[in-house]
């Protein structure tokens, strides 16, 4: 079908056959071809990345370098307060809690963390990471400060010296992208991962791996 | 505020200004036709694409014929993208076996995939299978930003021609733009992005152990080839809920600082694009020089407001405002992104701008409610910004009593109302929609935050959709009935409301003769000019929306300081 639109200086030539032609034949290339194209080269040079960066431990995934989890044990680092899901760190539902600045339910919310993480360490300041939601809700890391405020509780619970525990932590630090992009954070799932390690280290006698 | 948060603003400028002339030249040479490496390798792939499609690329259309291939272009691609959306239940590589949307929602989100806002009333991870991401909401990715910039051509032809009937080949500038510059820079940006970790995959969502034994379900899926032209094409749809935000989206501060260039690359070279095809590259300049002043405006203020304090989270011992923030972008990179993302039409959000402090969150809403003229959308901008050109040489023209020129074309009285109706198309949307949904019961149920703010929620979406940006406070809950539809005729509206007078004015010019530059032309490529186009475009805005930011976020910045919540 061809449809003529008369103008003012010249009939124009159909415009329903370039319309759909191009954008089927665009959705091939755009839709099909170009995302294909992508995944493969992906999967051959960068499979881990392309795959989520997962890690696995004895086999199994234990979740994604690069998103938080729930922590709630005191011998795990704990990450921020999360908005995603109704429990928090839902990797399927990424939300942040989008509390405005004025929002009671944000102040209530902040109010109860604090109390909360007050009576494991009394009279030490909270760092500010600790009591506010991230915007995905899966944030992977903490500052090195937030690390370092519950580097006692995590010693104590796991019977390490806190001068170890401070040292993984700062193995676990990365810093700002190019040395000025961003703020440096410590990886908690990686973290943990490494604390869980050096326990089983620990309890394997010597000389036997 | 701190020396290292300036330094990242200001490598980012640094970096766009490197990028304007190479980029706007390479632009040039593909919107003109003419050879270059890549038309050799692609070059049968275009005009096979042609032959197909029944075009000859060089037979050029008169306005209204552009004006009705783009129309048509976008109604097949709005019917499309309906159709996938609605019946994704029954399509492949849908792992997570997702219903089909709703129907107002299928309805807002093509409408602003189409037309380039990419609004997210949908969810992501917990709506859209694999199939309705790659062939509905990438390709929309692509060829809305390919139709943005192919009208900002369309307009530049018009001011670049004389006695010219003929405002290009849309289908041609079409194809170009997508073939020769959209899909070669995004190849390798998604595989960069691949390397800083985002995933690309057609797995189902993994089921993972904690370390604590609890069960987390992890989305996957073909993210970095959407995340390229998501950004590239200042689109702005997550494919995951959280945009940007989310370390799959946007894993590292290096690709932040990527996903904020490649936000402002293309609209800032079209300005470039722009003075060379009108002959004179200083006339390029005087439009980016006016769109980063207005940028650095708003990065500093945004800047300055997010680190000042907020009483309320002080008293709950919280010093520093990184409620919606990620711990990687720290509050410099998360604000910068903010301005950027609101500067041009993009809408990708690597923080929650809901929790941004009252004045901060201010500074976006003004960006869009200007018309998004600082650097804007792809092409969106260049035009938006050479309708507020009209009208300051019309006021230039009307303080000295002589008829008003742009680049040798006389503005007449034609020209003036049109770009009027268009600049007044925005306002309209935003002002009249809110004050509805401010008023309504079915407006109100929406809103999640009480006080100034839930009027700022309202605000910032119908800024947001008439703007075609697609950022959001997204504590509103746009997913209803009421929502969905109001929010769609306005993106509807922003678009086209602008789009229509705008060629409308092209045509018109490319019909006039040029006139000889005399001692009484006013320059429109020197300093006083670039302050003229600044005033006008914030006093436009100024006048226009002060009444209403008045009771939004200066409200609740007043609140704040008087300890109140809501």
């Amino acid at each position: 079908m061809r449809i003529h639109v008369l103008t003012d200086m010249h009939p124009e030539p159909g415009i329903l056959r370039p319309a759909i032609v191009l954008l089927l034949l665009l959705t091939l290339l755009l839709g099909l071809i170009y995302p294909l194209a992508v995944t493969g080269i992906a999967s051959a040079v960068f499979p881990q990345q392309a795959g989520g960066s997962l890690l696995q431990r004895d086999g199994k995934v234990v979740g994604s370098a690069l998103l938080g989890q729930s922590f709630a044990g005191p011998g795990y680092f704990h990450g921020r307060p999360s908005g995603a899901g109704a429990a928090g760190y839902d990797a399927a539902s990424s939300s942040g809690s989008n509390y405005g600045p004025t929002s009671k339910a944000l102040l209530e919310r902040i109010a109860a963390d604090a109390e909360r993480l007050g009576k494991a360490q009394p009279g030490q300041p909270i760092p500010a990471d600790l009591l506010t939601a991230s915007g995905s809700g899966l944030d992977p890391h903490i500052s090195p400060a937030a690390a370092d405020y519950q580097a006692a509780r995590v010693a104590a619970a796991r019977g390490l010296p806190v001068d170890r525990v401070r040292l993984m932590i700062r193995e676990h630090t990365h810093g700002r992208d190019l040395g000025f992009l961003g703020e440096p954070g410590v990886n908690v799932l990686a973290l943990n991962l490494a604390l869980d390690a050096e326990a089983g280290r620990r309890r394997a006698p010597a000389g036997i791996p | 505020m701190t020396a290292l948060g300036w330094l990242q603003i200001l490598v980012f400028c640094g970096l766009i200004i490197l990028l304007v002339r190479p980029l706007g030249g390479y632009i040039l040479r593909v919107v003109e036709g003419r050879r270059h490496g890549l038309s050799v390798v692609l070059g049968p792939l275009e005009r096979l694409f042609y032959r197909a499609a029944g075009v000859d690329p060089q037979r050029e259309q008169s306005w209204h014929g552009y004006a009705l291939a783009m129309l048509a272009f976008n109604f097949a691609g709005f019917a499309l993208l309906y159709l996938i959306l609605r019946t994704q239940q029954w399509l492949p590589l849908n792992p997570q076996a997702l219903p089909a949307l709703s129907p107002h929602l299928a309805f807002n989100t093509a409408i602003s995939f189409v037309t380039n806002t990419n609004w997210q009333s949908y969810g992501g991870e917990a709506t859209m299978s694999y199939l309705s991401q790659m062939i509905g909401l990438t390709v929309q990715n692509f060829v809305s930003a390919a139709t943005g910039i192919a009208l900002a051509i369309a307009l530049s032809r018009g001011f670049a021609r004389r006695q010219a009937q003929a405002l290009g080949n849309f289908w041609a500038d079409l194809t170009r733009v997508t073939l020769y510059i959209l899909l070669p820079l995004c190849l390798p940006y998604a595989l960069f992005l691949v390397w800083q970790g985002v995933p690309q995959n057609l797995l189902p969502y993994t089921e993972a152990t904690t370390l604590e034994g609890a069960k987390q379900l992890i989305a996957q899926g073909p993210i970095a080839s959407q995340e390229a032209i998501k950004m590239l094409g200042t689109n702005g749809g997550g494919f995951l809920n959280a945009n940007s935000a989310h370390p799959f989206e946007n894993p590292t501060a290096l690709s932040n600082l990527a996903q904020m260039l490649s936000i402002f690359a293309i609209g800032a070279a079209l300005t470039n694009v722009f003075g060379r095809m009108v002959g004179d590259e200083k006339q390029g300049w005087a439009l980016f020089g006016a769109m980063g002043i207005l940028f650095l405006a708003g990065v500093a203020a945004a800047y300055w407001a997010e680190t000042s304090a907020n009483p309320l989270l002080q008293a709950a011992g919280v010093d520093a405002n990184l409620e919606g923030k990620e711990v990687r972008f720290g509050i410099p990179a998360s604000v910068l992104f903010a301005v950027i993302t609101t500067a041009a039409s993009c809408g990708a959000v690597n923080a929650m701008h809901d929790s941004l402090m009252p004045l901060a969150g201010m500074v976006p809403m003004i960006n869009m409610q200007l018309g998004e003229v600082v650097i804007g959308g792809v092409g969106a901008g260049l035009y938006g910004m050479l309708l507020f050109v009209i009208l300051a040489v019309f006021i230039a023209g009307l303080m000295v009593g002589r008829t008003p020129e742009y680049l040798g074309k006389k503005i007449e009285a034609r020209e003036v109302k049109l770009t009027v109706l268009a600049i007044l198309a925005s306002p309209l949307c935003i002002l009249g929609f809110t004050s509805l949904a401010g008023v309504l019961d079915l407006g109100l149920a929406g809103l999640q935050d009480r006080g100034p703010h839930g009027f700022s929620e309202i605000l910032y979406a119908y800024t947001s959709a008439a703007a075609n940006n697609g950022s959001a406070f997204a504590g509103l809950t746009a997913n209803s009935p009421f929502y969905d539809t109001t929010l769609g005729i306005a993106m509807l509206l922003g678009r086209f409301a602008i789009i229509l007078p705008m060629l409308a004015i092209a045509g018109s010019l490319g019909a006039k003769n040029t006139v000889a530059p005399s001692g009484g032309t006013f320059p429109t490529n020197n300093g006083l000019f670039v302050a003229l186009l600044v005033g006008v475009v914030l006093i436009v805005g100024g006048l226009t929306f002060f009444p209403a930011l008045a009771l939004g976020p200066i409200a609740e910045q007043f609140a704040l300081l008087q300890g109140s919540s809501y």
